[in-house]
């Protein structure tokens, strides 16, 4: 009941930020909100467009959900997606298989064990030699841009060698696609068992339980005994890998190549989608839904506007801002009132 | 043969906006929105210099909107003790929505890219590549040889020792986002009028995050993070220089190589770095 209270004011908090920002922008508000509603869930188009979009930042959002439950800021899902999509592309080009379900499967498996492997690094450089993960995220993101775009210009360059991406890849590799005219794949439906799991993992295991009393008070994991840069490795190992799989979904679903844009700021979506959704995973599912059927719908703004993703990037800029005063002011009366009692 | 006037404006915007975050960084702020200060700097600079054709209002409005978000983020951060990490990546998603709104709808429609009047060059030099290299052995003596650079590395090492020796950790902690702000606005400035002549969307790039990036690799000391902004400018031009010259190296890879370089020195200093103590951690005044 407190739950569902506090999912229904976030969203009418959520929409008023949008008429806000809307308004701010000087568009106007109702003809907006039903462009945007048209384009969001209008039709099979809107909510195929909705899902495809939603699906990728549900998972670096779950990634960042992971990772800061741990206690370790994740800024990297950026180059963890690249890094898989990298693995992916690597895997396509010269694993020895015919194309086909295994292949298909193999590139799935190939794009989380990059952004695991990437992610797995970054947590080694913290529990080990005690680099930042904010500074040491920050420069394996441009490695990654680098890295990826030597390779799509060297050895993983389609067969023409004329534009710097991968080779298109056949449809047998892709994700099916039931109906062909829309952006829907089966890949989605990937993305929502990653958030049942995590969140089975998070909630109702044991190893989940020590990442969250990690992640909210380091001192009584240490006291109680546990490994603590064990359980930190594993989080980030998830982490990544679900930002590998975001990168799959991408590139398996939609691109079907890879180049060195081809993430789309979606490892860095994944924080304020986390945020929003109250770093839970049932919560980032929601929001994810959300500002991937603002993404699809922003397209339609264009009526008015030629630049829709704008406006989303300033909404959620405004949400986040929104959600750190309110926690403040949140977390302040509750010290009063221990310092009252 | 190396251009060096190139390799020096080449590295001006990250040394500017780099220098800048050494004092944020000392006083024990990480500012990951130093990328949203440039980048809103940028577009400020480009859209009043073209408005008014006075290049030196435009880099004075692009400083300003940079002290803005700085105060904005120093608010959430210093006074309600919100995430840095989350503050500072709601200020590079409000400048990066804002500037690519406002760009398209004024500029955007006619197709073609806009100029604006640029900043006067005497012999290859402007004015923000001189004030940049000047500030490094300025901020190398406010840092090391007076009081106030003491009390504003005390705010980053140990406040409760700075709060209990009557400096005010706030107070320090806001001019030090000030100062940078205004310094990530004036670096976000050169990109667009100052070396560009024009603005796009996304103009910086990810250059606010070297700027960060360089200053761990300067090991939080002005004359290091010199060294290193330079290096990078030294790398992106040669770059162009190889696409004239036709070289056939993997020139990507070699863009890699600054940040792996950084990275490589962060493993192998590991928990001696010098860094600010408490650097990224709210703090919280006992009263």
């Amino acid at each position: 009941m407190k739950q569902a209270l506090r999912v229904g004011a976030g969203l009418v908090t959520l929409i008023c930020v949008i008429a806000a920002v809307l308004f701010a922008f000087r568009l106007p508000i109702s003809d907006s909100f039903s462009l945007l509603f048209q384009g969001a869930f209008g039709g099979k188009f809107g909510i195929a467009r909705t899902l495809a979009i939603g699906g990728p930042i549900l998972l670096t959002g779950l990634a960042v959900v992971v990772a800061w439950r741990a206690g370790l800021y994740n800024i990297g899902g950026e180059g963890q997606m690249l890094m898989g999509g990298m693995f992916a592309a690597a895997a396509y080009a010269f694993v020895p298989i015919s194309p086909g379900l295994v292949l298909q499967i193999t590139m799935v498996l190939a794009a989380i064990l990059g952004g695991s492997f990437y992610a797995g690094f970054a947590s080694w450089l913290w529990v080990s030699r005690g680099v930042p993960l904010v500074i040491s995220t920050i420069l394996l993101n441009f490695i990654a841009v680098h890295l990826l775009g030597w390779a799509v210009t060297g050895p993983l360059q389609e067969p023409n060698l004329q534009l710097p991406q991968t080779a298109s890849l056949p449809d047998s590799v892709m994700f099916l696609r039931p109906d062909r005219q829309t952006d829907f794949h089966f890949g989605i439906l990937l993305s929502a068992v990653a958030c049942v799991a995590v969140s089975i993992w998070l909630f109702r295991t044991y190893e989940g339980f020590r990442v969250r009393v990690i992640g909210s008070n380091e001192g009584v994991a240490r006291a109680s005994g546990w490994n603590v840069a064990r359980s930190q490795h594993i989080a980030m190992l998830i982490s990544g890998g679900l930002c590998g799989l975001a990168a799959s979904l991408n590139y398996q679903g939609i691109t079907g190549t890879v180049d060195a844009g081809f993430s789309q700021n979606w490892g860095f979506l994944g924080i304020p989608v986390a945020l929003v959704g109250l770093l839970n995973p049932l919560g980032t599912a929601g929001s994810a839904l959300l500002f991937g059927a603002l993404f699809a719908g922003s397209d339609q703004l264009s009526r008015f506007t030629p630049s829709g993703a704008a406006i989303v990037y300033v909404v959620q800029a405004v949400a986040v801002i929104l959600f750190v005063v309110v926690k403040s002011v949140n977390d302040r009366r509750q010290l009063v009132g221990v310092s009252n009692d | 043969m190396t251009d060096w006037i190139a390799v020096w404006l080449f590295s001006t915007p990250i040394l500017c906006a780099a220098i800048g975050d050494v004092l944020v960084q000392r006083s024990g702020i990480l500012n990951i929105g130093l990328e949203g200060q440039m980048l809103l700097g940028a577009f400020t600079a480009f859209a009043v210099s073209s408005a008014t054709g006075n290049p030196w209002l435009g880099l004075l409005c692009g400083a300003g909107s940079g002290l803005l978000l700085a105060l904005i983020v120093g608010k959430l951060v210093i006074d309600l003790l919100a995430d840095q990490v989350v503050v500072g990546m709601a200020m590079i998603f409000l400048s990066l929505g804002v500037t690519a709104y406002l760009y398209q709808n004024q500029f955007g429609m006619i197709g073609s890219s806009v100029g604006a009047p640029v900043l006067p060059k005497l012999g290859g030099i402007d004015f923000v590549m001189a004030m940049s290299v000047l500030l490094v052995p300025a901020f190398g003596l406010l840092l090391y040889k007076t009081k106030w650079g003491l009390c504003l590395r005390a705010c980053g090492e140990y406040p409760e020792a700075a709060e209990s020796a009557r400096v005010s950790v706030r107070k320090f902690r806001f001019v030090a986002l000030a100062i940078g702000g205004i310094l990530a606005g004036i670096a976000g400035a050169e990109l667009s009028i100052g070396i560009a002549g024009s603005f796009s969307e996304n103009m910086t790039q990810g250059r606010g995050y070297v700027a960060i990036a360089m200053v761990t690799f300067g090991r939080w000391k002005p004359q290091w993070v010199l060294a290193s902004c330079l290096l990078i400018g030294w790398l992106e031009s040669i770059q162009f220089l190889a696409q004239s010259q036709g070289w056939e190296i993997p020139f990507r890879l070699l863009l890699a190589m600054p940040y792996a370089a950084a990275l490589l020195v962060l493993i192998i200093v590991g928990r001696g770095a010098a860094g600010p103590e408490v650097l990224g951690k709210p703090f919280r005044k006992n009263t």
